[in-house]
C-alpha cells in the first residue's frame, strides 16, 4: 500500500441498507445494535456496513465469507449492479456511485466485466456470440468483435467450440465461455462471483490453476468472491474476510493464518491444511548458532553443547553456507587433530524462503539434519527443525 | 325481494356510455371499420387467389422448412387442407382463417408491447390486472353487443370482439416470460453495459421467447373459438355454417362445419408450436 498510484479500486465507508429508511438503520448500527436486532426492530436489512478497502493493480483480491456475509452484495456494489446506500467506490479515481447512466454504461463496457456463479450464458446464442456480447452492445463491427472473441476463446482453451450451442457444453466448459466473455472486452477489472463454486471439485481445482496461469498472461486486476477458504488461500494475493456485512480482516493468506484478527477468524481458519499455505519463512528459526569454517572443532563442539544440538551449520566469512558438521564428526576431528573442513558434510538439504511447508515436510523427514533456508547466493537465512514445523501446524489448534 | 339499498342502475350507465361513444366518435369508428374491412377482404382475396392444390403444396413446403424440417406438421397441414377441399368448405375455411389470423395479429401487436410494459412496471401490472381478469371471465357473448352498436353487423364487429377476447393471454404470458428471465442473465446485460433496449431485445425477449410463443398460441386458439361465436353478429366463415346448422337442426351440415373448425384449430396449433425454438 505504499505506492498510492497502484491503487485502482478504493472503497470508502460503503454501506448498503435494504429498506425504506436507511438513516434509521445506520444510526442504530452506530449505537451498537446487531444486524438481527435491526431487522427485528425496523424490518430493514443491513447488507453492508462501513466497508473500506483498496485493491492494487494486478492483484487477485478475494472477498471471502459464509453465505449472507455480504460478499456478493459488495461485489455488485463495485459495478453498481446494486447501488450503494452510502459511501464511495472509486474505480481508477472515478466514483461509480455518483455516475449517471451513460457514464455507468461506459465504464462497465470499457473497464469492468463480470463472471457469474451459474455461468449466466445466453441459451439462444452460440459460444462465439456469447463471448462477443460485450463488444456487441458496445457497437463494435461484427468482423472485429468476432476476431477479439475468437482470441478470447482460444485463451481459455475452447478453440474449436466457437459454433457450439451452450447446452452442449459441460459446466467447466461453460464457465470458460463465461471467462472468455469477460476477457473479450479487454477490461481492466474482472469481478468474479463464486465463479468456480458450481463446478465439481476436480474441475474447480483445475480452473483455479488455469486462472492463476491466465493471470500471468493477462495481468488483470481481479476481485474474486468465494465461500471456500481453500480457494481463497490458493488464489488470493490478499483476502478480505467478511462477516455480517462487515470486513473482519484484510491480509495475505499467511497474515490471516499466522495472525488472525479475532476469535471468528481463528475459528474460520481452524480446519485449514496449513502446510499448503505456510512457507518456510514463517516457520524457520534464526540460524543460531553457526560456526565459522575457520574455527576449530572444539568451538563447534562447545556451541553444540551449549545449545543442546547434535549438528551445526558451517558458514564462511560472507555468511555463505559451507556445510554441516555433526557432533560425532567434530569429536573425531578433535581427537585426530583435524580441521572442521575435513569432516564437513556438503550433501545436505536446502530450501528457499517461499517454499510451501507441504514440500518441506518430506524433505525434513528423510534428513538427519535440519533443513537450511538459503537464498540464491547460498546465504543462510534460517533453519527448519522438526519441532518448529510441528509447532507451527499445531499452533492454531492449541490456541482454541 | 327488494335490495338493501335502491338498485344502482349499472346497466343504464353502461348503455348510456356506449350510446354516447357511438354518437360522439361514430365517424372515427366508421373509419376504423372501413380500414379493417378493406384489409380483411384483401387478406381473404390473397388466400383464395391460389388454386387449392397449389395452396396445399406451398403450405406443405413452407411448414416443413419453417418448423425446422418437421415433416409431421407439414403432413397434418396437407391432409387437413385436403379434407377441407373435399368437404367443399374451402372458401368458408379461408374466411375463418383470415378472421382468426387478422384478429390474432392485431391482438398481439397490442398485447406484446403491453405485456413488456407490464413486466417493467409493477404499478402498471396491478392497474391492468383487473381489466385482464374482466376480459377473460366475461362471457364472450357480452362483447358482441357493444361491437354491434359501434360497428354494425358483419366481419368487423366480429374481428373487434375477437381481438378483445383473445388479447389477455398475449399480455399475461409476455409479462410472465420476461419476469421469469433468470436474474443472473439480466445482470449479465447490465454488467456488460447494455442499454435498456439492448437488454430487452438481446437478452429478455429471446430468453422469454418460449413463454411468449405459448402466449401467441393461446391468442390464436382463443381467436378461433371467438370467431365461431362472432358468427352470431354476422361474421362469415365456418362459424356461420354451424349457426345455420343449429337453426335448421341439420346435423350433417353442423358436423361438417364443426369438423372444418377442428381441422383449422389443429393446423394452427401445431404450426405455432412448431415455430417455437427449443
Amino acid at each position: 500500500m505504499t505506492d498510492e498510484e497502484e491503487v485502482l479500486i478504493e472503497v470508502n465507508n460503503l454501506s448498503k441498507i435494504f429498506g425504506e429508511n436507511p438513516n434509521q438503520a445506520v444510526s442504530l448500527l452506530n449505537e451498537g445494535y446487531t444486524k438481527n436486532e435491526i431487522h427485528e426492530k425496523t424490518g430493514q436489512t443491513v447488507g453492508l456496513y462501513d466497508i473500506n478497502f483498496k485493491v492494487k493493480k494486478g492483484e487477485i483480491f478475494v472477498l471471502m465469507g459464509l453465505s449472507g456475509s455480504g460478499k456478493s452484495t459488495l461485489l455488485r456494489c463495485i459495478n453498481r449492479l446494486i447501488p450503494p446506500t452510502y459511501g464511495e467506490v472509486y474505480i481508477e479515481g472515478e466514483d461509480i456511485a455518483k455516475m449517471d447512466m451513460e457514464q455507468l454504461r461506459k465504464i462497465r463496457r470499457e473497464k469492468l466485466s463480470m463472471v457469474f456463479q451459474n455461468f449466466a450464458l445466453l441459451p439462444h446464442r452460440t459460444v462465439l456470440d456469447n463471448v462477443a456480447y460485450g463488444l456487441e452492445v458496445y457497437g463494435v463491427e461484427k468482423e472485429e468483435r468476432y476476431k477479439a472473441s475468437r482470441e478470447a476463446i482460444e485463451t481459455v482453451g475452447l478453440k474449436g467450440y466457437e459454433e457450439s450451442r451452450i447446452t452442449q457444453l459441460s459446466g467447466g466448459m461453460q464457465q470458460r465461455v463465461g471467462l472468455a466473455r469477460a476477457l473479450a472486452t479487454d477490461p481492466h477489472f474482472l469481478l468474479m462471483d463464486e465463479a468456480f463454486s458450481a463446478l465439481d471439485p476436480l474441475i474447480r481445482s483445475e480452473m483455479q490453476d488455469e486462472l492463476l496461469a491466465l493471470q500471468e498472461q493477462v495481468h488483470k486486476t481481479i476481485i474474486f468472491v468465494t465461500h471456500d477458504l481453500d480457494e481463497a488461500l490458493k488464489i488470493g494475493d490478499r483476502i478480505a474476510l467478511m462477516k455480517d456485512g462487515q470486513i473482519v480482516q484484510v491480509g495475505t493468506a499467511e497474515e490471516i493464518l499466522t495472525n488472525p484478527a479475532n476469535q471468528y477468524v481463528s475459528q474460520f481458519i481452524a480446519g485449514v491444511d496449513k502446510s499448503k499455505v505456510l512457507t518456510a519463512e514463517s516457520v524457520m528459526m534464526t540460524p543460531e548458532p553457526v560456526v565459522s569454517i575457520n574455527s576449530g572443532p572444539s568451538v563447534a563442539l562447545q556451541l553444540m553443547r551449549e545449545h543442546g544440538i547434535s549438528s551445526i551449520f558451517v558458514v564462511n566469512k560472507h555468511k555463505g553456507l559451507e556445510g554441516v558438521v555433526t557432533v560425532e564428526d567434530a569429536a573425531e576431528a578433535r581427537r585426530n587433530k583435524k580441521n572442521l573442513e575435513d569432516v564437513i558434510i556438503r550433501e545436505y538439504p536446502t530450501t528457499t524462503k517461499d517454499t510451501q511447508l507441504k514440500d518441506i515436510i518430506p524433505m525434513i523427514a528423510e534428513s538427519s539434519y535440519p533443513v537450511a533456508v538459503v537464498d540464491d547466493n547460498n546465504k543462510l537465512h534460517g533453519v527448519l527443525v522438526r519441532g518448529g514445523i510441528l509447532g507451527a501446524i499445531a499452533m492454531e489448534e492449541e490456541e482454541q | 325481494m327488494s335490495p338493501l339499498l335502491p338498485k344502482v342502475p349499472l346497466g343504464n350507465y353502461v348503455e348510456n356510455a356506449v350510446n354516447w361513444i357511438d354518437a360522439t366518435f361514430g365517424f372515427i369508428l366508421d373509419g376504423i371499420s372501413a380500414i379493417l374491412s378493406f384489409l380483411l377482404d384483401l387478406f381473404l382475396d390473397i388466400l383464395l387467389f391460389l388454386p387449392h392444390w397449389l395452396f396445399i403444396v406451398l403450405f406443405i413446403v413452407a411448414a416443413y422448412f419453417l418448423t425446422g424440417r418437421n415433416w409431421h406438421i407439414a403432413a397434418i397441414g396437407g391432409i387437413g387442407f385436403f379434407v377441407l377441399d373435399n368437404l367443399q368448405l374451402w372458401s368458408l375455411g379461408m374466411q375463418t382463417i383470415a378472421l382468426v389470423i387478422s384478429s390474432a395479429v392485431i391482438a398481439l401487436i397490442i398485447g406484446i408491447p403491453v405485456g413488456i410494459l407490464s413486466s417493467k412496471n409493477d404499478g402498471f401490472k396491478s392497474a391492468i390486472k383487473p381489466l385482464l381478469d374482466l376480459m377473460q371471465t366475461m362471457p364472450p357473448f357480452v362483447y358482441l353487443i357493444p361491437a354491434v352498436i359501434f360497428f354494425g353487423l358483419g366481419n368487423v364487429p366480429g374481428l373487434i370482439a375477437t381481438i378483445v377476447f383473445a388479447m389477455p393471454p398475449g399480455i399475461r404470458l409476455t409479462d410472465l416470460g420476461i419476469r421469469q428471465v433468470p436474474t443472473e442473465l439480466v445482470e449479465v446485460a447490465d454488467a456488460f453495459g447494455s442499454t435498456p433496449m439492448q437488454k430487452l431485445f438481446k437478452v429478455q425477449l429471446p430468453v422469454a421467447l418460449q413463454t411468449i410463443m405459448t402466449g401467441i398460441n393461446q391468442v390464436i386458439m382463443l381467436s378461433l373459438s371467438m370467431v365461431v361465436i362472432a358468427a352470431m353478429i354476422g361474421a362469415r366463415g365456418l362459424g356461420y355454417q354451424v349457426l345455420i346448422g343449429i337453426q335448421r337442426v341439420d346435423i350433417g351440415l353442423g358436423f361438417e362445419a364443426g369438423l372444418g373448425i377442428v381441422i383449422i384449430a389443429i393446423i394452427l396449433d401445431r404450426l405455432t408450436q412448431g415455430l417455437t425454438p427449443e
